[in-house]
């Protein structure tokens, strides 16, 4: 799935991807602050109906006056059923966001739409064709069923998000902070993820307050196999991030095998043993990752060479 | 009116005070209201040859009574008159009674001209206001909080002001150059010999710090409770020794009041972001380590810098020495944890404080002379490895600004900041980068509290700037992959967002003197062009 996008677009890390209202100059003006992975301008449910179009100016003038940007800034629209999804994407993409977050993304052909706008946005502002990105939003028990097709709608997707509240409610059930409810759905959209090559970003953590329930879940989902979550408010970042912290020992086992990748890379091969175990292109994938991850948090300094980790062609 | 028209402010006072510029470039007057003062020079260096005060000797015979009938009695026996000088402490702060009761009491009995010295006056002294414009108190030799302030900064009060820190002015009494007429202090707990301490009775506030240098020097003093106990009132605070007569009243004050400020560690994610940075700093300096002694204020950000680095010092294993100043129940908490070996508390922030005590042998009071008073042999602020500190405004040189606000009023008194600055090894400014849509960081501050040769690190949530003279410590910070930053380009990121701020109109009018920790003039404050 390395498709014609740049290596990287999908492997960055996305373990915490903060909502900021789009309609609160004082949040908007502390994205640079925070260390969250991403951040997700919301013109959706955050925003009041009558500050839509406040918000989406709002947004986009931030966007073109911020400086150097150190994350990814996606903007979640209005879903494209409704009639604030054109004029969001009109007045939001001329100031260049990384990408769009897309709220209820229950069929492949809604993605698909996007997709076509995001291409004549790009050629209307003459940026490269696949510069925008999409983070599809599973909120829904139809979004469920079908976010096999949705995550392969669009080479611009990158992850698949899972909206935990408005999927309970469409279910008409209670989220619980266990999360027993939400068991399948998670499943299924890792799966789906992963069988297209994507991250997968759970739903948010509501309670601010509670840490330990954050931390809780985080566990939860990493396991499941999530590579990041939604965040409300930009005190739950630490915990997000240690959970994903990785720990030494698969630091230290992720280090041997690209020193042991290179060398049969140098040998003219893919495949190499390592103390008895083989190491081959998943490995050395997972590996990637882990150092990667390691990197972002300051825990060792290494450079990743694609070519170490995928082979010359 | 008539005895302070003399020296109405205005176009004279400045005219007539000769000026001359001190070594960070702000004009300062070498006399002022009658008073000579000498311009800031450096931190370390002034230490004029003089003998610490005396007061006179008075003998007291076992059957002569000190319970006096009333305040007013108080004022007689003490022989006030016209152009003398009253001190109060704050340690009632916003419930205070007594500073108003008795100014109230001297403008009854027809004084005049009188000077107040209190170690604080907090906004619900704003009741003496009608006592200023009249002539009964005519000036100031303290700093304010609030409306007396304001109303000094616009012009429409006559009351030259000097504002000190908490050293600098246990200093000013010591060094005989605010020489106390009479002390009244306030007592939440006292026999009638005027044993008297600040842990118990129904005002009971704590710590008595400020008030012990007026007990030791003032020429009088006179204890005023509301909680007369049967003799010995005991543990002793202020001793018989040091009282001269006993005041009986219905109540010092509003208790709910006395306790007030709300200390709670901050939930703004940004406040959060600076402490987090913050603790960090402390522990990428190396002062995490048995032994540590630490001082912060009571402010959420503050409060969330003392957290960070009582959860650090746990899962080191540390053990620190002290902690002192203002002290909360975070502190208590850090004591009672075996975090820290002792407090040295000079004032009570909370209730958790108050118990803690009258409970905690290890909890100490002491005298704002033994805080941190640089004319007294040593004081324990030079002992101190780390403090936080707040500020409204920081400039490129570090400089910092407590005393006036945005729109250039004189709204709050200095605190410990210049002295814990000053004895710190580590003097550390929490403060957002952004207030109320204006930059913390600017060229130059309004005024200067404290100069930046004693300021180490400003900590805000878009980046820490540290000193030039810590280059070490920089280079620490960006190896743990901290956000730091030249203070410049700070100052460029922020006033990116703000803009400039256009600059506060003063007049001429000096309004009120910033005295340094030293008793030398690090600034003035002028009334604000309305």
């Amino acid at each position: 799935m390395n498709g014609s996008y740049p290596l990287g677009r999908r492997d960055r890390l996305r373990r915490s991807m903060l909502y900021v209202p789009g309609n609160m100059p004082a949040m908007l003006q502390n994205i640079p602050v925070f260390e969250a992975d991403g951040v997700m301008i919301d013109l959706e449910d955050a925003v009041p109906l009558g500050e839509k179009d406040a918000a989406r100016t709002l947004a986009a003038n931030f966007l073109q006056t911020l400086g150097g940007r150190d994350k990814e800034i996606f903007v979640r629209i209005n879903g494209l059923d409704t009639k604030y999804a054109r004029d969001d994407l009109r007045e939001i993409l001329p100031a260049r966001p990384d990408g769009i977050r897309l709220p209820k993304a229950d069929h492949r052909e809604v993605v698909e739409k996007l997709d076509t706008l995001l291409t004549e946005a790009e050629e209307n502002l003459k940026l490269p064709i696949g510069w925008f990105k999409i983070i599809p939003s599973i909120e829904s028990a139809i979004g469920v069923l079908n976010c096999i097709e949705v995550a392969q709608a669009s080479d611009r997707i990158v992850a698949l998000a899972f909206g935990a509240e408005d999927y309970t409610a469409s279910l008409e059930i209670e989220r619980t902070k266990e999360g027993t409810e939400l068991f399948n759905a998670r499943t299924r959209i890792v799966w789906a993820a992963k069988a297209a090559g994507l991250q997968a970003i759970d739903s948010v953590f509501s309670d601010v307050n509670d840490v330990e329930g954050l931390r809780r879940e985080t566990m939860l989902v990493k396991g499941l196999g999530f590579t990041g979550k939604s965040l409300v408010n930009p005190r739950q970042i630490e915990t997000v991030h240690d959970v994903f912290r990785p720990r030494q020992e698969e630091i230290d086992n992720a280090l041997e095998i690209m020193e042991a990748i290179k060398k049969a890379r140098e040998m003219g091969t893919g495949v190499i043993s390592l103390r008895g175990r083989m190491v081959d292109a998943p490995v050395v994938k997972r590996a990637a990752r882990i150092l990667r991850t390691a990197v972002a948090f300051g825990m060792i300094e290494y450079e990743l060479s694609d070519e170490v980790i995928h082979g010359r062609e | 009116m008539d005895a302070s028209s003399g020296n109405r402010g205005g176009e004279g006072s400045a005219s007539d005070a000769p000026m001359v510029k001190n070594s960070l470039g702000r004009m300062v007057p070498t006399l002022w209201k009658g008073k000579s003062y000498e311009p800031y020079r450096d931190p370390w260096s002034r230490a004029p040859a003089v003998d610490r005060g005396t007061r006179p000797l008075v003998r007291r015979n076992p059957w002569e009574s000190k319970v006096l009938k009333s305040l007013r009695e108080a004022i007689e026996r003490c022989d006030l008159r016209d152009g003398m000088t009253i001190s109060t402490h704050h340690h009632l702060r916003n419930g205070d009674r007594l500073l108003n009761l008795l100014v109230q009491e001297c403008e009854a009995m027809g004084l005049k001209n009188l000077t107040v010295a209190s170690s604080s006056v907090h906004p619900v002294n704003a009741e003496i206001i009608p006592c200023i414009r009249n002539g009964t108190i005519t000036r100031c030799e303290t700093g304010v909080n609030g409306l007396i302030g304001e109303l000094a900064s616009k012009g429409e009060l006559d009351f030259p002001i000097v504002v000190r820190s908490h050293g600098g002015r246990a200093r000013s009494i010591l060094a005989g150059d605010v020489p106390v007429d009479a002390a009244f202090i306030a007592a939440p707990c006292c026999d009638e010999t005027g044993n008297l301490n600040g842990a118990q009775g129904p005002s009971a506030c704590g710590s008595l710090g400020y008030a012990h240098t007026d007990a030791r020097y003032a020429r009088k003093v006179v204890a005023v409770t509301d909680h007369l106990v049967p003799y010995p009132a005991s543990p002793v605070s202020i001793s018989q020794s040091d009282v001269d007569f006993v005041v009986p009243i219905d109540s010092l004050g509003d208790s709910q009041k006395i306790v007030s400020t709300t200390t709670r560690v901050t939930r703004d994610p940004a406040g959060l972001l600076i402490a987090k940075h913050a603790a960090e700093v402390i522990e990428a300096a190396g002062l995490l380590r048995n032994g540590f002694s630490f001082q912060t204020g009571s402010g959420g950000t503050s409060l969330a810098v003392a957290e960070n680095v009582r959860n650090r010092m746990r899962e080191l294993g540390i053990k620190g020495s002290f902690g002192c100043g203002g002290i909360t129940g975070y502190f208590v908490d850090m004591l009672e944890e075996g975090l820290f070996h002792t407090l040295f508390d000079v004032q009570c922030f909370d209730l958790k404080a108050v118990q803690s005590f009258g409970r905690n042998i290890m909890h100490r009071e002491i005298s704002a002379d033994l805080y941190a008073n640089p004319f007294n042999r040593g004081c324990v602020v030079n002992q101190l490895d780390c403090v936080i500190l707040g500020a409204t405004e920081v400039d490129l040189d570090f400089n910092v600004n407590v005393n006036t606000e945005s729109n250039g009023y004189l709204l709050h008194n200095t605190g410990g900041h210049c002295d814990t600055a000053a004895g710190a090894r580590l003097a550390i400014v929490v403060a957002p980068s952004i207030r109320g849509r204006l930059p913390i960081i600017r060229d130059s501050v309004t005024t200067v509290t404290t100069p930046g040769e004693t300021v180490d690190v400003i900590v805000t949530e878009r980046g820490i700037a540290v000193a030039p003279r810590h280059q070490e410590l920089a280079k620490e910070l960006a190896r743990r992959r901290l956000p730091v930053k030249e203070i410049r380009q700070l100052h460029e990121e922020t006033t990116a967002l703000t803009g400039k701020p256009r600059p506060i109109p003063f007049t001429d009018n000096i309004i009120a003197l910033i005295e340094y920790r030293d008793g030398s003039i690090i600034d003035v404050v002028r009334q604000v062009q309305e």
